[in-house]
């Protein structure tokens, strides 16, 4: 089965894409669509009313679909979104779409797997669609090869997530040292709607930058985006999370977990009230371990009475009386500060399946050996 | 690093649980304790008093070894061993166990997880303190996070009795407990020092810090000792010393010239 999914794979690749969320096995999957450089080989949902269909394919299937191609997603954005329209125009889209009918439901995730093999620059472009009463779990694996040492990632998202439904997109990023990744998504949350947004990175990469918004739209709509980031030495993550509570009874969270161990990390984040009763909380925790910088901006703006919006940031070392008080019940060093280091970066995800959650603790375990 | 203690219980003939020699402590810079000796045998539980700022605390959390309490002279042995220079982690698991009075919040690890890694007794066992200490609630939550006065010295009590230590501090174990809890509580810490055990087959000590007393409606101490100003002025019998201090104040003892 592997060899079907992705041909030509190192055992080492292998592991990275495993690290990154990927079953080559598709077991505890619903579906996969795999893209390597910019060659799609495979892209199949096994749900009924859920399509996951390549971009291009999807275009031509759907004419709907065209209006919401590049419609959250300003394509004179920045260099970075001319230089994906600019390709697709040249070479045609690539990336995935994936509808979910009315009604339908996935509890094991749909897999998408973006991998940098060869090619200095992978670009694309997903659209998501989730339509009224629709449950939909996404995880994305991105990752480079071993043998890949420098490139360029640009990554458009666009998620449509309609009344009454919910999507989570758990992202999980395996990136190379000097790889330099710059997604650029956006997310119209319609009435009663959720959108889950979960981002995980562990390993060195050269430089991240994004900063996702969640504009909501409907009434009662909740947007949380939980990121959890180390930045190794050599790493530059520059992280933002917006959400615009546009409606009335819409509320947002925003969740950092942040460590360095030599990098820098910065977590840009902002929740704008702008509907009656509606609710926001930031919260940014960021943990210095070696030398390095962790920098929290978190922007909170009210623009009526009837708003209610906070944040609490921190950031410092793990604080001795932490540390002893499990060596005084008998953990060496090494092991009180790995236990608290992993109880740091535990952040639990209301509405995402176990398969998804277990999967975020087991990268997150596994990254602890690093510490 | 093992140096074996010359003082000997003289009721068994055996090594001393504790000895405390000539301790002198620095908090700072600043000296807090100035020369504290004190002896614990196998199976005798203690009583510490005084007034706050004593130094009761700085004594206990010294023995246990916690950074930011420099011994500047004078020794402590452990079962027999010089434990003076040896790490808090270490003497934790040569035997010793304390239960902290404010300890501090671990977000994201869960009591369950942390029993697990602290346990020296079967995963069995774990489940049947929990529900004995009435804590089965909250192993799945954060340890410490938003617990009562009463859940924390719950908690503090069950991690102790799963990690089963031969010599135990308590830090004002009944600060902060209600009626109800104060029973359970009172009843779990005779357990953890084997009050329940024929005087002759009990090994497990103790040394606990109280203000009140009422601890001492569970626990039957063999010793009290007062600590003024970081010296301890008297030794005794803790019911009487208790009295002393309820009529005459801790005035008595800070005047007391004698120790």
């Amino acid at each position: 089965m592997s060899e079907e999914l992705i041909p030509d794979i190192s055992e080492e690749d292998k592991k990275r894409l495993e690290m990154g969320g990927i079953e080559l096995d598709e077991s505890n999957r619903s579906g996969s669509f795999i893209q390597t450089d910019q060659h799609i080989h495979h892209s199949e949902s096994k749900i009924e009313g859920i399509e996951m269909l390549p971009i291009d394919i999807a275009l031509k299937k759907y004419d709907w679909l065209k209006e919401k191609f590049w419609n959250i997603v300003d394509r004179d954005k920045d260099e970075y979104t001319r230089f994906v329209a600019k390709r697709e125009e040249e070479e045609g889209p690539r990336g995935f779409a994936v509808i979910a009918r009315k009604g339908s439901k996935n509890i094991f995730p749909l897999q998408s797997c973006l991998f940098m093999q060869k090619s200095e620059v992978q670009t694309v472009h997903n659209i998501i669609v989730a339509e009224e009463g629709a449950e939909l779990h996404l995880i994305t694996g991105c990752t480079s090869s071993i043998g890949r040492k420098e490139g360029t990632h640009y990554g458009i998202t666009e998620t449509y997530v309609g009344k009454n439904a919910l999507v989570s997109n758990t992202m999980i990023h395996t990136w190379g040292e000097n790889i330099r990744v710059l997604p650029r998504s956006g997310t119209v949350v319609e009435e009663n709607g959720t959108f889950l947004s979960n981002y995980v990175s562990m390993n060195p990469v050269g430089y991240v930058q994004m900063y996702p918004v969640a504009n909501l739209v409907g009434k009662n709509s909740v947007a949380r985006f939980n990121s959890v980031i180390i930045a190794h030495e050599g790493s530059e993550l520059d992280m933002g999370q917006g959400a615009l509570l546009n409606a009335e009874g819409a509320c947002a969270e925003i969740i950092s977990r942040l460590i360095t161990t030599g990098g820098k990390a910065i977590s840009r984040s902002r929740i704008v009230g702008a509907a009656d009763g509606t609710k926001g909380h930031i919260e940014c925790k960021g943990l210095i371990l070696k030398d390095g910088t962790i920098h929290a901006v978190p922007e909170i703006e009210g623009q009526l009475t009837n708003t209610e919006i906070s944040h609490e940031a921190a950031v410092g070392k793990i604080a001795r009386d932490e540390i002893e008080y499990l060596m005084a019940r008998g953990l060496n060093e090494e092991e009180a500060t790995a236990t608290i280091i992993r109880g740091f970066l535990d952040v639990k995800i209301n509405g995402l399946p176990d398969s998804l959650q277990k999967k975020i603790d087991a990268v997150i375990n596994a990254a602890e050996s690093g510490f | 690093m093992i140096i074996i203690c010359r003082q000997i219980t003289r009721k068994t003939g055996e090594w001393n649980m504790l000895n405390i020699e000539n301790l002198h402590v620095e908090i700072d810079g600043k000296e807090v304790l100035h020369g504290v000796s004190l002896a614990i045998g196998d199976g005798e539980t203690h009583v510490l008093m005084g007034p706050n700022g004593s130094g009761k605390t700085t004594l206990l959390r010294t023995i246990m070894g916690f950074s930011g309490y420099k011994i500047t002279e004078g020794k402590i042995y452990f079962k027999g061993r010089d434990i003076t220079e040896v790490p808090l982690d270490e003497r934790a698991r040569y035997g010793m166990g304390m239960m902290f009075q404010r300890p501090p919040t671990l977000s994201g690890l869960k009591l369950g997880k942390l029993l697990n890694a602290v346990a020296n007794c079967s995963p069995e066992s774990i489940g049947r303190f929990g529900e004995r200490m009435k804590m089965s609630d909250f192993m799945g939550r954060d340890v410490n996070a938003g617990f009562s006065g009463g859940e924390i010295k719950r908690s503090e009590i069950l991690q102790l009795l799963v990690q089963n230590p031969d010599f135990i501090m308590l830090d004002e174990p009944e600060s902060g407990v209600d009626l109800e809890n104060i029973a359970l509580i009172g009843k779990s810490i005779a357990t953890l020092l084997e009050k329940d055990r024929h005087i002759v087959h009990r090994n497990k000590s103790g040394l606990i810090i109280t203000h009140t007393g009422y601890i001492l409606d569970y626990i039957e101490a063999d010793a009290g000792h007062m600590l003024c100003n970081g010296e301890i002025k008297c030794h005794g019998n803790p019911r009487e010393i208790l009295k002393l201090i309820q009529e005459k104040g801790y005035g008595e003892c800070i005047r007391c010239q004698k120790n």
